[in-house]
């Protein structure tokens, strides 16, 4: 069960024996009133800024949205995919509810994008499943439909796997769905956390396929929200979550996902974790670039002699 | 990782110099192939240990004490260092090279716990010596088989517990009813061990890393030697 997406010179592969993947989520105008505004007037600086800093920030994939209102969203969208493929090598993921905007990204984009998103309702799937097949890319699938989001966590599991199957019967292969669960603010839904971790089993185990949830909707309307983030993502992480769509420049959600992946063996000798520890060091030294081999081995050489 | 580099081309020195680069990165087939491109180019084997091998881990064992290494980085490097020392070793007792030394090394009983005790095994492999590790839960007799088999030079002897350090004295007693106590360097670690207990058990001296263990032991085998 293994996803890959790809830009033209970096392949992503999600999967349970893989380091968990940050979906970089800045890049989105939506209560940014000031980036909404410099989109729409074709100032696209600060989204080449969010990228890079994503990006270095440990983000693998970054999430494009051009949802501004009475804007031309899928012109827009073109120019914010093609900015970003400019400045990161990364792959994208492209974030709209407007079927011509998703079309308008996925044509400039180049390589194997994520669709982010289709939902379970039968109009939704009959309009984006098509294009997911067109343009051999993956989706997020969300589990709700007509009905709504429903609190029993075995209705969203049968929404779930409604989703994969609609996408066999376009030809989509099942490991280019990608299941999001849906989570509650558990400030209001008191077993939102359960909800979600029996889903994340239930569709690693059942259907097979990988997961994605945002990693900050758990703590809405509650204090201290990046320790409360962090404890979701690592308990969601054990349940069965492969990514999630979230800022990767905020330090405990970093660590959370580095210590998830030590702890999944994921890390293969810890050398993620070390390394990120030892730019921590470094930068609050004000050194920049400590852990490329070169500045290793004349550190390493000074103390030889 | 030295897809640009071709070590065939590479005068000697800068040749030493990245095989203990690729040590102290834990690269083993790199590792591999520069011990095999010094001895073709008529290096002895003892000299590549010394200068390419050794050279390289104490580097690593020094930057563990000093915590800028950390124990997956120790690990790999010492299994780098074990991929050399597969070329290295039979071509060592072929051309009679001068040994470091020999150590046994165990858990005492009662004891399972040997994370750290096989980081100072690998560590002392790093630094030349021939290691017999017996591993966890050894009692007396355990440690005077691998004494009659291997006739070392050190005894190393590991616990993490506080109930099991007191049988250390029981070896070392044994080690002085049988007469061999003196021919011998007796070498304790472990959590809960100090130099006063090594002290008053009649250890030699008392390892708080593996970086220490390999120090200690080299300078007390340059005593022994001297004492002949």
């Amino acid at each position: 069960m293994e996803t890959i997406i790809s830009s033209k010179t970096q392949t992503v592969i999600m999967g349970p024996n893989q380091p968990f993947t940050i979906i970089g989520e800045r890049i989105n105008p939506t209560g940014r009133k000031l980036l909404a505004a410099e989109m729409a007037a074709g100032d696209f600086s600060r989204v080449e800024r969010d990228a890079i800093a994503q990006v270095q920030a440990g983000a693998r994939i970054l999430d494009v949205n051009a949802g501004i209102p009475l804007a031309d969203e899928p012109a827009i969208m073109a120019q914010a995919v093609k900015t970003v493929m400019a400045v990161t090598d990364v792959p994208l993921s492209i974030d709209s509810s407007v079927i011509a905007a998703l079309e308008s990204g996925l044509q400039a984009y180049e390589g194997k994008a994520l669709v982010n998103s289709v939902t379970g309702e039968d109009e939704r799937l009959a309009a984006v499943l098509p294009l997911i097949k067109k343009y051999g890319a993956a989706v997020v699938a969300i589990s709700n439909d007509e009905t709504g989001i429903s609190e029993d966590p075995d209705v969203r599991f049968a929404v779930a796997k409604k989703i994969v199957e609609r996408a066999m019967d376009y030809g989509i292969p099942k490991e280019d769905v990608i299941i999001d669960p849906l989570v509650m603010p558990i400030g209001a839904v008191r077993y939102g956390g359960r909800q979600v971790f029996s889903i994340l089993r239930r569709v690693q185990e059942e259907l097979q396929v990988n997961t994605v949830c945002g990693a900050s909707n758990i703590s809405f309307g509650l204090p201290n929200r990046p320790v409360l983030n962090a404890a979701f993502l690592t308990m969601a992480i054990v349940s069965g979550l492969t990514s999630a769509i979230t800022n990767p420049t905020a330090p405990e959600l970093r660590q959370a996902m580095l210590a998830a992946d030590v702890m999944m063996g994921n890390d293969e000798n810890c050398l993620a974790w070390i390394d990120y520890d030892r730019r921590r060091k470094a930068a609050a030294q004000g050194d920049t670039a400590p852990t490329d081999r070169e500045s290793r081995r004349r550190r390493r050489r000074e103390r030889a002699r | 990782m030295n897809d640009e580099v071709n070590i065939k081309d590479m005068p000697i020195d800068e040749l030493l110099e990245l095989m203990q680069d690729d040590l102290y990165d834990g690269y083993a087939d790199e590792v591999v192939a520069e011990v095999n491109e010094a001895l073709s180019r008529g290096m002895t084997p003892y000299e590549v240990l010394t200068q390419g091998l050794v050279a390289g881990m104490d580097i690593v064992g020094v930057d563990f004490r000093d915590g800028v290494l950390f124990v997956p980085e120790v690990l790999m490097a010492a299994k780098a260092m074990k991929a050399g020392m597969i070329i290295l070793r039979p071509l060592l007792a072929e051309t009679g090279a001068p040994k470091v030394g020999t150590l046994v090394i165990g858990t005492v009983k009662g004891d399972i716990h040997d994370i750290g005790k096989n980081l100072v095994a690998m560590m002392m492999e790093g630094a030349g010596f021939e290691v017999i590790n017996l591993g966890i839960n050894n009692d007396v007799d355990s440690f005077m088989g691998a004494i009659d088999a291997h006739n070392p030079d050190i005894i190393g002897m590991s616990a993490l517990l506080t109930t099991t350090m007191p049988y250390m004295r029981t070896v070392v007693n044994t080690l002085k009813e049988k007469g061999i106590r003196r021919d011998l360097i007796v070498l304790v670690g472990g959590a809960p061990v100090n130099d006063a207990f090594a002290e008053d058990i009649g250890a030699d001296a008392c390892c708080r890393d593996a970086a220490v263990a390999v120090e200690t032991a080299e300078k007390l085998m340059a005593i022994k030697r001297e004492k002949g």
